[in-house]
C-alpha cells in the first residue's frame, strides 16, 4: 500500500468525522438548505470535470470531458443559489406591513382582501 | 507530486476547510447565510487554482478549451435557471436532480480515468481500480435512482410504490451482474466489463427507487445524498485530489446522518423502507365524514372563537398544508392572532414534508420567522399549556396510538397534539395517513374535525377571526 493511498484514506476518515460532528449540530429547522449545500459543496466534482481536459485528446474524452462539466457545473451553480435563496427567507422577525404592501401585486392583493373583508362585515 | 501540483494541492486544503467552516455556520439560521457564503468562497478558489493547473500543465488542447467552458457555461446557466425557477414545495426535486448530476459527473470522472489508463498503460490494476470501480457502481446508482426518485416527486411517476412480476428478482440479478463484473476487473483490465458495470448498476438504481413510496422520500433523498458525497469522494481517490475527498466525505457524512434522522423519526429501518411496499404515500381517500358518531365536527365561526379567545396556539403543519398551498393563508391567520397577543408557534415534526427540513422552507417563505418553528422535542412538553392545537393536514404523526405497542406506527415519535386542551383539525375527509390506519386523535373528546381543503380552510378561518374582532 503506497504512502499516497494512506495519505488519502487519513484525509477521508478525518474528514467524515469532521462531518459527522459540524453537521450534527445543524438545527433541523435548516436540513433542507443544509442538503443544498452540500448539494453544492459536493459539485467540486467540476474540478475532476475540468481535469479531464488535460489528457482528453479523442472524441470520447472530450464527449465524457464535456458531460461531465454540464453536471458538475449545474450542480455547484444551482446548488449556491438555491441555498441563498433559502437562507434569505429565513428571518428572526416577520416582515413589516409596509414593506409587504410595496412588495407587488401580493401586497396589493393583501389590502383588497383585507378592504373586502371589512366591506362584508 | 511535483512542487508546482503540491502548491495546487494544498489550496485545494484550504478550499475543503472553507467548506468545512460554511457548514459549521449552517449551526445557526442567523450564520447560515455567511456559511454558504463562506462555502463559495472556497468553491471559487479550488476553481481558480484548477484552472491554473490546466493552464499551467499547457496540455489542453483548443478543442478541449472549448469543451470544458462550453459545458461549464451550459451547465451553470442550467443550474442558475432552475435554482432561480423552482417553487419551494419542489425543492425535493431539484434537490434530487442536483444529487443525480453530482453523481453522474463523479462516475464520469472515474469512467474517463479508466479509458485513459488503459489507452496509455493497458489498464490501471490495484488499489486505483477498486476506487475507480465503487465511484462507478456508486456514482451509477446515485445517477439512475435520483432521476426516479425526482420523477416521482415531481409527479412524472406514479408516487405510490411501483411493483411488478419478479422486480426485487430481477433487482437482485442486476446488482449481482455489476458487482460480479466489478469484481472480474479487479484482475483483468476490461472497457466492456466496465460497460456492463455501468450499465448493470443504472437499472438497479432505477429500480431500488421504483418501490418506494411517495411519504418514505425524505429518506430516499438524504440517502441518495450520501451515495453522491460518497461518489465524489471516491473520484477524489481515483484522481488524487484531496478537495473532492473531502468534500465528498463531508457529503456522505451529512447524507448519513440526515437518513438516520429521518428513518428514526418514522421509526422505520433503512432496509425496510428500501424494500418499500408499505402505504402509498399521498392517500386521500373520502370515506363517508361524518358516519362515524364519536367524530365532533366544526364550523369555521366556532373554529374562530376558539382561536380568537385562545392565550396559547400552536400549529401543526404537515404535508397536506404544503399540497393545498395554504402556507401562506397559515401564515396570514397566526399573524392576525399574534397582533391579538396571542401565542403563536409552530410545531414540526421531522418527516413533515418531502425532505427534510422541507417544512421549515415552505412556512420561511410564507414569512413565518424562524424563532416560531419548534421542533419535536422542543414543543412537545409546551402542548398542555396550549389552549388550542390547530392541526393542518398532518395525520400519523399525530396519532396516539403510536405510543402503545402492537401497531404500524407504535415507537414511532409523534407530537404530543393530544395533550393541549381543545384541538381543531382541518382535513379534507377522515380518510387514512400513509400508514393506513385510524387516527385516534381525531375520536378524543376534546378534538373538533373541521372538514375543508387547507387552503380554503385558512381563508374562512381568517376571515371569520376578522369578523370577530372587528
Amino acid at each position: 500500500m503506497s504512502t499516497a493511498l494512506v495519505t488519502d484514506l487519513t484525509i477521508f476518515v478525518l474528514a467524515l468525522l469532521v462531518g459527522i460532528e459540524v453537521i450534527g449540530k445543524v438545527p433541523a429547522t435548516l436540513h433542507t438548505p443544509l442538503m443544498s449545500a452540500t448539494n453544492s459543496i459536493h459539485g467540486i466534482v467540476l474540478a475532476g470535470a475540468l481535469l479531464i481536459g488535460v489528457t482528453a485528446h479523442t472524441v470520447v474524452g472530450y464527449i465524457l470531458a464535456f458531460v461531465a462539466a454540464v453536471f458538475a457545473a449545474a450542480n455547484v451553480v444551482g446548488g449556491y443559489v438555491v441555498t441563498e435563496r433559502m437562507l434569505k427567507m429565513f428571518r428572526r422577525k416577520a416582515p413589516e406591513q409596509g414593506a409587504e404592501a410595496l412588495n407587488g401585486h401580493k401586497g396589493l392583493k393583501g389590502i383588497l382582501s383585507r378592504a373586502g373583508g371589512k366591506a362584508q362585515s | 507530486m511535483s512542487g508546482f501540483e503540491g502548491y495546487i494541492q494544498l489550496v485545494y486544503v484550504l478550499a475543503a476547510a472553507l467548506f468545512v467552516l460554511g457548514l459549521h455556520l449552517m449551526n445557526s439560521p442567523a450564520t447560515a447565510r455567511r456559511g454558504n457564503q463562506v462555502s463559495v468562497t472556497g468553491m471559487v478558489i479550488a476553481g481558480i487554482a484548477t484552472l491554473i493547473l490546466l493552464i499551467h500543465d499547457g496540455t489542453v488542447t483548443a478543442t478541449g478549451w472549448i469543451v470544458l467552458i462550453a459545458g461549464a457555461l451550459i451547465g451553470s446557466a442550467i443550474g442558475l435557471y432552475a435554482a432561480r425557477t423552482v417553487q419551494m414545495t419542489a425543492m425535493p426535486q431539484l434537490v434530487s436532480a442536483f444529487n443525480s448530476v453530482g453523481g453522474g459527473a463523479a462516475a464520469l470522472v472515474a469512467i474517463y480515468g479508466y479509458i485513459d489508463s488503459e489507452a496509455n498503460a493497458g489498464g490501471v490494476l490495484g488499489t486505483t481500480t477498486v476506487f475507480t470501480l465503487l465511484d462507478v457502481l456508486i456514482g451509477s446508482v446515485t445517477f439512475s435512482g435520483s432521476i426516479i426518485a425526482a420523477g416521482k416527486l415531481q409527479g412524472w411517476i406514479g408516487g405510490q410504490p411501483i411493483i411488478f412480476k419478479g422486480s426485487r428478482l430481477l433487482n437482485v440479478a442486476l446488482a449481482v451482474v455489476a458487482v460480479g463484473a466489478a469484481a472480474f476487473m479487479l484482475t483483468t483490465a476490461s472497457l466492456p466489463a466496465l460497460l456492463i458495470v455501468v450499465l448493470a448498476a443504472l437499472g438497479f438504481g432505477i429500480l431500488m427507487v421504483l418501490p418506494i413510496g411517495g411519504a418514505d422520500m425524505p429518506v430516499v433523498i438524504s440517502l441518495l445524498n450520501a451515495f453522491t458525497g460518497t461518489a465524489v469522494a471516491m473520484a477524489g481517490f481515483v484522481i488524487a485530489n484531496w478537495a473532492l475527498i473531502v468534500a465528498g466525505a463531508l457529503v456522505g457524512a451529512s447524507g448519513g446522518i440526515l437518513t438516520k434522522l429521518m428513518a428514526d423519526a418514522m421509526n422505520r429501518s433503512l432496509a425496510n423502507i428500501m424494500l418499500g411496499g408499505f402505504g402509498t404515500g399521498d392517500s386521500a381517500v373520502a370515506v363517508g365524514a361524518a358516519a362515524d358518531a364519536h367524530v365532533r365536527s366544526i364550523a369555521a365561526d366556532d373554529a374562530a372563537i376558539q382561536l380568537a379567545y385562545a392565550s396559547k396556539v400552536i400549529i401543526v403543519p404537515g404535508y397536506g398544508l404544503a399540497a393545498a398551498q395554504a402556507q401562506h393563508g397559515v401564515a396570514e391567520l397566526a399573524s392576525l392572532l399574534e397582533d391579538r397577543g396571542i401565542e403563536v408557534s409552530y410545531a414540526i415534526h421531522p418527516v413533515a414534508g418531502r425532505m427534510p427540513g422541507h417544512m421549515n422552507v415552505l412556512l420561511a417563505e410564507a414569512n413565518v420567522p424562524y424563532p416560531l418553528l419548534k421542533e419535536m422535542e422542543e414543543i412537545n412538553p409546551e402542548f398542555g399549556r396550549a389552549d388550542v392545537a390547530l392541526v393542518i393536514g398532518a395525520n400519523d404523526v399525530t396519532n396516539p396510538a403510536a405510543r402503545r405497542p402492537g401497531n404500524e406506527i407504535s415507537g414511532m415519535p409523534i407530537l404530543d397534539v393530544d395533550q393541549a386542551r381543545s384541538i381543531i383539525v382541518v382535513k379534507r375527509s377522515m380518510g387514512t395517513g400513509y400508514a393506513g390506519m385510524e387516527n385516534e386523535l381525531y375520536y378524543d373528546p376534546k378534538t373538533s374535525m373541521y372538514f375543508a381543503d387547507a387552503k380554503k380552510a385558512m381563508a374562512e378561518l381568517t376571515a371569520a377571526v376578522k369578523t370577530l374582532v372587528a
